[in-house]
């Protein structure tokens, strides 16, 4: 459902019966997309609506939030064990600016543990099932954000991305999302996995209303000492020069989907040599930023404790190690072994280098193209519990990855099912030109 | 290549604690995992590393006190708490 609907049926019904309604289907839902539903809240606030007292660009609809974003007073889990009571004492930035335009956030969205997967299948609370084939996966990290998007369990949506957590999905799940560029979003509230190159951003089921919700968002933060500044308005702008990545692949039938939509404009085919050490710098630096980020979680101060206070090491070792899922542990253990004596000159200095090999060269392809496209993800949506080896399910991300690694703006639109299954296409952008990746994926829209 | 010494050390490092099954485990992952990165063996010595994409630095706040959360919030989420205190393991052992 998009804005427009909603806000027609909301006349028609009123917002509370709508919310009510939306609240009883997600009460049915199968796909497990939620970990906690804000019922008293938002029908609360839909009363307010209907009274007249709710104002804003985006008042009475309902948003749903990934867990990983605070919210005062609502608890945030980060689908993890070590937050599962965990009740934040402050609103997120990005919440505080939802909140200030009116909108519902009628709840918190499952997500692989700590924003760690591709799949939500490492979620404490279970995966989220694909809307399109419930055998399958929907997705990650944002799964939960995407699933109850394609299933009208939420207007829009919220999740972040640090190597794929939107656009993938997104592609999984046939919905529109967007990373936007480094900078543009405050992460203050956005619980950190690795803050180099993560980004919260928008979700919806339309291109106008992901502009819309973008526009919500971004904006000035002095609380995050990484935010731009900048804000973002939508403005149509002319695409000529689109450029399609060579050596970003996906199997036979993505690519043929992927070419059923450029075969309709002009466009150039081109190759990115430093795309080879992509994959290997993202899972570095991210880990290593994981095992920084994950050290606050000790047991004291909130969390997951345990009764036996022993020793403070001892403790905090074992808290974690009951705490924390598989995955993110393997995360922190990588992590700390790439930046150790001995290893950091090996393996987080050369990948950084990395990252400045692939920025350079981005940098040069943006002098001659107005967005580059790629499909967003390798395959089609796989099988729940189909993917076991953790490299084979880290290679899942080596279309998106390159793109937090450069900090530059992506999104996923769908262009279309492939034996049933979502397909994504992916449009990059350069620095802050959200607008000419927006204004290519209306172009395509309008021609399919 | 990845010695299961070396992996019950980055557990020390991490205060993460495994059993020795974990431990297994994680050793043939790292593995793996370590020799498909590698590949960045290839990166030329002369490059710059990037530390931050947006390139800001030193960003300050003025130097003027503000309103931090009351300390009734601050203890919230506390498991173990005492008046003001948070209340957490031996520190000295």
């Amino acid at each position: 459902m998009k804005i427009a609907e909603w806000k027609a049926l909301v006349s028609e019904q009123g917002c509370y019966e709508a919310i009510s309604r939306m609240l009883e289907k997600i009460a049915k839902s199968m796909l497990n997309g939620y970990i906690t539903v804000c019922r008293t809240e938002a029908l609360k606030l839909a009363e307010e609506f209907d009274k007249g007292h709710l104002k804003g660009k985006i008042a009475g609809v309902p948003v749903a939030v990934k867990d990983n974003i605070t919210t005062k007073g609502i608890r945030t889990t980060c689908a993890s064990k070590m937050l599962e009571n965990y009740v934040p004492v402050f609103d997120a930035h990005v919440v505080e600016r939802l909140k200030a335009e009116g909108a519902i956030i009628i709840g918190k969205t499952n997500m692989d543990e700590f924003g760690m997967g591709t799949t939500t299948e490492t979620s404490y609370f279970g995966v989220v099932r694909n809307p399109y084939d419930l055998k399958r996966v929907a997705g990650g990290s944002s799964g939960g954000s995407a699933a109850v998007l394609a299933d009208n369990e939420a207007v829009l949506a919220l999740g972040s991305d640090t190597g794929g957590s939107i656009r993938c999905p997104a592609s999984f799940c046939g919905v529109y999302g967007l990373k936007p560029t480094y900078g543009l979003v405050s992460r203050y509230g956005l619980i950190p996995y690795a803050n180099s190159l993560e980004q919260i951003g928008p979700m919806a089921n339309s291109i106008e209303d992901l502009a819309t919700l973008l526009e919500v968002i971004a904006g000035k933060d002095e609380r995050d000492s990484t935010n731009s500044g900048k804000g973002f308005e939508f403005r149509e702008e002319k695409i000529v020069k689109i450029g399609l990545i060579k050596n970003m692949t996906a199997e036979e039938k993505v690519m043929s989907k992927v070419y059923e939509v450029l075969n309709k404009f002009d466009y150039q085919e081109l190759e990115l040599p430093s795309l080879r050490y992509a994959l290997a710098s993202y899972y570095v630096i991210a880990t290593s930023e994981a095992s920084s980020n994950l050290a606050r979680y000790d047991g004291v101060r909130y969390g997951h404790h345990l009764q036996q206070l022993s020793s403070w090491s001892d403790y905090c070792s074992k808290v974690r190690a009951d705490g924390f899922g598989e995955e993110v542990k393997r995360r922190i253990m990588l992590g700390s072994y790439a930046l150790s004596a001995g290893y950091y000159g090996k393996y987080y200095l050369r990948a950084l280098k990395a990252r400045t090999l692939i920025i350079e060269e981005f940098k040069k392809v943006f002098s001659r193209f107005d967005v580059l496209v790629s499909p967003t993800m390798p395959n089609l949506p796989f099988k729940i519990g189909e993917i076991k080896d953790p490299l084979t399910m880290y290679k899942m991300d080596v279309n998106t990855v390159p793109v937090n690694l450069a900090g530059l703006p992506a999104m996923s639109m769908p262009v279309g099912f492939v034996k049933g299954l979502p397909v994504g296409l992916q449009i990059i952008g350069n620095y802050f030109e959200e607008n000419k990746i927006l204004s290519f994926a209306k172009m395509v829209k309008e021609i399919s | 290549m990845v010695s299961i010494e070396d992996v019950y050390h980055v557990s020390r490092l991490a205060r993460l604690f495994i059993t020795e099954e974990e431990a297994e485990k994680f050793r043939k992952d790292f593995e793996e995992i370590l020799s498909y990165f590698g590949i960045l063996d290839e990166v030329p010595e002369n490059v710059k590393p990037t530390f931050h994409v947006l390139e800001l630095s030193n960003v300050f706040r003025e130097d003027k006190a503000r309103e931090g959360l009351e300390q009734r919030e601050a203890l919230m989420n506390a498991p173990r708490k005492e008046e003001s205190y948070f209340v957490g393991p031996k520190v000295v052992e």
